[in-house]
Parts: structure tokens; C-alpha cells; sequence
């Protein structure tokens, strides 16, 4: 009932979901660095305002590395909206992340 | 210079390989000592070959034996399904993982997704990794099986990279690990996983010959130290992983001079000592239905009635069969269960190849500690392998049995082919004792004779005896030896009774014998009495006579000098005459 509910209200307000995402970075690393640059700019460029994102330092955080199944970092994981994916890497690959994304 | 070099040595001594001992039975023997301690190891070997219960054995082993307690990150099944996969081995992975002795961390990667948008690392892998080292302070780690990361990230560059990080990162970490790979078609591993991990790489094989499958393992490398080089047989059955070392090619063991009686006491008097050697092997082989499993049976009662151990394989018959069978004879097997002196190993020959047959052989041994232990019968193993195969294992079966001072019996079923001939010849020279029962048949019924025909080191009996089976259990009869030969059974009996009417008649004749002779006697010594009679009275017809001479010569002589001297002197001779009268 609550699904069917969310999923309407999901596909009323398609124009605008809230995207989850949580970035774990190693530290201040080169690549977190430009992992955390490049997807602040794609972020800003195609989902102004309508992104919750959680940047982990996964060194700070070993136990949510592995309740989230965390291996190749910088990993990027988009809980919310459906489906769940991962992206890893630089976020260098515009194209690929926004396919990661569902945004093309 | 020598000196220096001495001291080289000794520094290197010193410094010396450590090992951490994987506590699975028989592969701390083959690698001596064991792993090579905060050095990564690589086991390699197809699917279904065993890796990944070797690597849960080594963590479980590690943390229930030598108290260090271990990591497992499994890339392939999950947690839940590792626990339930070994659960039948008596692994209780959650509560070693509630004693914080066991962590076991899930890795998986999905392709389907991931997107890669760049340049990573494995850093969250180390992290999660290094997490749980730290947390239990783990000194045995197992990556199973790694090479998976390859199957869901496609930038082969960083993770060759990232491994080669990893290995050294462990050895950093000063953990024994040990990586899992499957093997590639012309590598060790398909991503060639060899190429990083070089300290010590073990192959497990699993090889079906015959429709007969044996799992092997070899040691192709350990760096720095010596390692049994062979390929060694191995067994997963409901206790983990057992390896068997092969052979000690070394013939120097220790030897008693204690004997342990046979069973059966007419034959203990045939073998010169009183019975076999202590440690020794007997061979007992015969045509089918000659008594080779009772006599096996007999063998293990009385050593249980010595209050000694014993260990029954059975090849043929169901334990069960044994006991009830046995019972028809006599003897109680089931009394000596009960008091936990006897334990019976039964299993079809073909159930698994030769190697491990011997490795379960070897393992209920270990287990049980047995004094006597009879094999019944090896001739059925050579339906799992060739003549030579059963040989050697039989040689490295009688070896292991000698070094532990057990007395080993097998019976052995000889047919009347040459392939079965050859299985007593390959077998009777390694044994000390041979005893063969064979079948004599006569007068339309066959019969069970007993040779020694070999016994080391003591003066055996070279003569044949009747093997009888009776109620009362087993026994030795000497064989008869008439006119006609060795005789047996209903003849030896029928030839018994013929002697004794013989006899009988030969009382009586001689009885009858004894009476003529006293009559005659009787007889004779009357005849004795009569002729004395006789002889008297010619004796004294003789006297008689004698005397009538004697008489009349006197007379006669009288008459003469009368005569004469009357015709000389006239009157003295009539005066002398006169006088004379």
C-alpha cells in the first residue's frame, strides 16, 4: 500500500526526485579529490537542488564501508531513486555517470 | 673464510622461515611445519577441488587450535551459505565469530551495477580488510577466491595493480594468508595470480582414473625451506581435510620382540615363538569359504580378550553380517564393541580410489589407536586399482602400521587365477607371517588345510593341519598320515575307526595268544613232570644193576684168592679161609 503510494508520488513528481547519494572517498587523496570535484560540477550542472549527498571518509568509517559493500573507492552509490548503482572511479566519464545516474 | 661462511649459516639459521602450522592433519608433515608464517600463500586447483574448504579449515583450525584467530573475506558465497557448507564438518562459524575468533566479510561485486567513471582504487577492500584484522586481531587471513574482483571490474590495469598492493600490504601486516585460485587453462590461476603470491603456492588436484575419483594436493614451491615435493593424497570427509605423507622410504624402525598369540593355540605351538610378533603383518590367504574372515575374527577376539584394541575394516561384509555371522562360531565381536575395544570400519572398496582408502585407513587409526588391526579382504581392492598400486599402498599401509607397532592382519582371497596369484606374490613378500588355508579335497569333500608358509624370524612348523571351524570357535587338528597318505576329515575319522576295531581285534588276538601259551606251557611242564618219572626209574634200573656187579665181582674176587691161595698154602689157606668165614 505504502509502496504503491511512494511509487505514485514518485512518477507525480518525476520532474523532481530527491536523489540519495552517498560518495566515499579515501581522505584528500588526488583521485577523491577530483572525484569529489568533477561530481559537484555534474551534480550542480543536471540536479540543482535535488540531491542529498553524503561525502564518507571511508578510513572514518570502516564499518559503514562494509555494511555498504564498499570495494573500489572513490564508489559512488545512488540509493534513491531506484535502481541502486554504484559508480567508482573519478567521475571523469561525464557520459558514464549520468548514464549511472539515469539522467540521459 | 670457512669461518665466515659457518657464520653465515648460522646467522641464516636464525633467521630461519617461521611456519604457522594449518593444524590440518598430515600437511604440517608435508610442508614441515606448516605455511610460512605473515606470507601469503596461493592454493590453486579446479572447481570443486577443495579450496575453499582448505582455506575455512586453516581460519577454523587456527582459531579453535593455536588461538589466532582469523579473517575469512569471501568473494564467492556468502557468510550464511559458508556456515551451512561447513556445519557438517562440526565448524561452527557463528560462534567463533561470537567469540570474535572468525570474521567473515562478504565482498561482492556486481557488474551489472557498477559504473566505472574513471580512475579508483581498491582502497574500501584494505580498508574493510584492515578493519577486520584490527578488530579481532587476526593473525590468519583468506581471500576466497580474489580473483572474482576480475569478473566484475573491467579495469584489469588497476587491479593488478591494487593485488600487488594488497600482497604486500599483508605481508605488511604480518598475517598468514592464504589466497584461493582457480585454475587457468596454461597458468595456475586464470588471472595468473602466482605471479604476485611466490612464497609458497600449493596445487590441489582432483583426479577421476577408473570412474574413480582421489583428490591430491602438491607443494609446487615454498620458498625457503624444504617441502615434501610428491603428489599427496588427500581426503574431505566429515572431519575436514586429512593428507596422507606418502612413504618413508627410510627402513629403520623399531622392532619388537613381544609376540601376540594368534588365537589359536595350536597354532601359536606351530609358529615357533607362540604366536606372531608384536608390530608384525600376517597374511592369511585362501580359496573362498576357507575360513579366512573367522580366522580374522578369531585373531580380534582374542586380542580383545587381552584388553587390546582393535580396528576391523571390512571390504566385503557389513559389520553387522560379521557379528552375526561370527556368533554361529562362537565368537562374541559385539561384548568387545560394547566395552569400546573393537570398532569396524566397513566400506566398499569402490567408493573411493586406493589413496583413499589409505587416508581413511590412516585417519581411523590415528583416531582409535589400535593394537591389532585386520584389513579383510585386500583382494577386493584390486577392483580400484592395479596389482602394483595395491602393492605400494600396501607397503606404505605396513609401514605406517610397523612405525606405530600395530599387528596387522589381512586375509587375502585366492582364486585359482594367475591375476590373483600375483596379488599373494606382490603381498607375501612384504608380510612377515604368511599362513595359507587351502582346500583338500578328498573322498568327494573338501577339506581345510593350514600351512605356515612364512614366518619371519622364528622356527615355524613345516606340517599341514586340518583347519576346523567349530562350534566353539577355531581349531587345529593334526592331519592323519596313513598308508594312503595325508588323510582329512570324514577319511581321517573313517581311517580313526578302522584303527580302533584294529586295535580291538588286536587285544583280543593277543589276549587269545596269552591262553595258548599258558596251556601249552601247562602242557609242557607236565610232559616235564613224566619224563622225571622216567629218568628215575631208568636211574634206578642203572643203580640196580650196578650193584648186582658190584656184588658179583666181589664175590667173584673172593673165590679167585680163596682159589688161589688154596692151591699155594693148603692149610693157612684153609685157616685163612676158615677165618676168613
Amino acid at each position: 500500500m505504502g509502496y504503491n503510494e511512494e511509487k505514485q508520488s514518485n512518477w507525480d513528481g518525476r520532474e523532481n526526485p530527491v536523489y540519495k547519494l552517498r560518495l566515499f572517498v579515501t581522505g584528500t587523496s588526488a583521485v577523491s579529490v577530483r572525484a569529489i570535484n568533477n561530481l559537484q560540477s555534474i551534480l550542480n550542472e543536471y540536479l540543482t537542488d535535488r540531491y542529498e549527498l553524503e561525502i564518507i571518509d571511508a578510513h572514518q568509517q570502516p564499518l559503514l564501508v562494509k555494511s555498504e559493500n564498499v570495494t573500489a573507492v572513490p564508489m559512488l552509490i545512488k540509493s534513491y531513486p531506484d535502481p541502486k548503482r554504484r559508480l567508482i572511479g573519478d567521475m571523469s566519464d561525464k557520459l558514464k555517470v549520468l548514464r549511472g545516474l539515469g539522467l540521459t | 673464510m670457512s669461518k665466515k661462511i659457518a657464520h653465515l649459516k648460522k646467522s641464516a639459521d636464525q633467521t630461519e622461515l617461521q611456519k604457522t602450522p594449518t593444524g590440518i592433519p598430515g600437511l604440517d608433515e608435508v610442508t614441515l611445519g606448516g605455511l610460512p608464517t605473515g606470507r601469503p600463500t596461493l592454493i590453486c586447483g579446479g572447481p570443486g577441488c577443495g579450496k575453499t574448504l582448505f582455506a575455512l579449515e586453516f581460519i577454523v583450525r587456527g582459531a579453535e587450535q593455536y588461538n589466532e584467530p582469523g579473517v575469512f573475506i569471501a568473494f564467492e558465497e556468502k557468510p550464511d551459505e559458508l556456515s551451512a557448507n561447513v556445519t557438517s564438518l562440526g565448524f561452527d562459524l557463528e560462534q567463533l565469530q561470537k567469540q570474535k575468533k572468525l570474521k567473515i566479510d562478504y565482498v561482492h561485486v556486481d557488474k551489472t551495477e557498477i559504473e566505472e567513471t574513471g580512475e579508483y582504487d581498491l582502497e574500501g577492500l584494505f580498508i574493510r580488510l584492515g578493519y577486520a584484522i584490527d578488530s579481532i586481531g587476526a593473525k590468519r587471513v583468506v581471500l576466497d577466491t580474489i580473483e572474482n574482483l576480475f569478473s566484475g571490474l573491467t579495469n584489469e590495469g588497476i587491479l593488478r595493480a591494487e593485488l600487488r598492493r594488497l600482497f604486500s600490504w599483508l605481508k605488511e601486516k604480518g598475517v598468514t594468508a592464504i589466497i584461493t585460485g582457480e585454475t587457468g587453462e596454461k597458468t595456475l590461476t586464470r588471472q595468473g595470480l602466482e605471479e604476485y603470491v611466490s612464497d609458497c603456492v600449493i596445487l590441489l588436484d582432483h583426479r577421476i582414473i577408473n570412474q574413480i575419483s582421489t583428490r591430491r594436493l602438491r607443494v609446487i614451491k615454498y620458498r625457503g625451506t624444504m617441502h615434501g615435493t610428491n603428489e599427496y593424497p588427500f581426503l574431505i570427509d566429515e572431519e575436514g581435510i586429512s593428507v596422507l605423507p606418502v612413504t618413508s622410504l627410510k627402513l629403520n624402525k623399531q622392532v619388537s620382540t613381544g609376540i601376540v598369540s594368534s588365537g589359536i593355540k595350536p597354532l601359536d605351538s606351530m609358529l615357533g615363538k607362540g604366536g606372531f610378533y608384536k608390530g608384525s603383518s600376517v597374511l592369511v590367504s585362501g580359496t573362498a569359504g576357507t575360513g579366512k574372515t573367522s580366522f580374522a575374527a578369531s585373531f580380534i577376539d582374542k586380542a580383545c580378550e587381552r584388553k587390546e584394541r582393535s580396528l576391523y575394516f571390512a571390504f566385503e561384509e557389513s559389520p553387522n553380517q560379521i557379528i552375526r555371522n561370527m556368533r554361529s562360531i562362537g565368537i562374541d565381536l559385539q561384548k568387545h564393541i560394547d566395552k569400546g575395544l573393537l570398532e569396524f570400519y566397513a566400506s566398499r572398496p569402490t567408493l573411493y580410489g586406493l589413496e583413499m582408502h589409505l587416508v581413511s585407513i590412516h585417519k581411523a587409526i590415528r583416531k582409535f589407536k589400535p593394537q591389532v588391526v585386520v584389513l579383510d579382504p585386500i583382494t577386493n581392492l584390486i577392483t580400484v586399482g592395479s596389482v602394483s598400486d595395491v602393492k605400494s599402498m600396501l607397503v606404505r599401509l605396513i609401514d605406517f602400521l610397523q612405525s606405530e607397532q600395530i599387528t596387522v592382519m589381512f586375509t587375502a582371497l585366492s582364486l585359482n587365477t594367475i591375476v590373483s596369484d600375483q596379488t599373494d606374490e606382490g603381498v607375501s613378500s612384504l608380510v612377515d607371517a604368511w599362513l595359507l588355508i587351502k582346500d583338500i579335497e578328498l573322498n568327494g569333500e573338501r577339506n581345510r588345510g593350514l600351512y605356515v608358509i612364512k614366518s619371519r624370524g622364528m622356527q615355524h612348523s613345516n606340517q599341514i593341519r586340518e583347519f576346523i571351524i567349530t562350534d566353539n570357535g577355531l581349531d587345529l587338528v593334526d592331519v592323519y598320515l596313513g598308508p594312503e597318505g595325508v588323510l582329512v576329515g570324514s577319511a581321517r575319522e573313517a581311517q580313526k575307526l578302522l584303527e580302533q576295531t584294529g586295535q580291538a581285534l588286536h587285544t583280543h588276538a593277543i589276549s587269545r595268544k596269552d591262553r595258548e601259551l599258558t596251556r601249552k606251557r601247562r602242557l609242557l611242564e607236565a610232559r616235564i613232570e613224566s619224563l622225571k618219572t622216567e629218568f628215575e626209574s631208568t636211574e634206578e634200573e642203572l643203580n640196580k644193576v650196578y650193584i648186582e656187579e658190584d656184588i658179583k665181582r666181589g664175590i667173584a674176587q673172593e673165590t679167585r684168592q680163596f682159589m688161589t691161595e688154596f692151591r699155594e698154602g693148603k692149610k693157612e689157606a684153609i685157616k685163612g679161609n676158615k677165618s676168613n668165614k
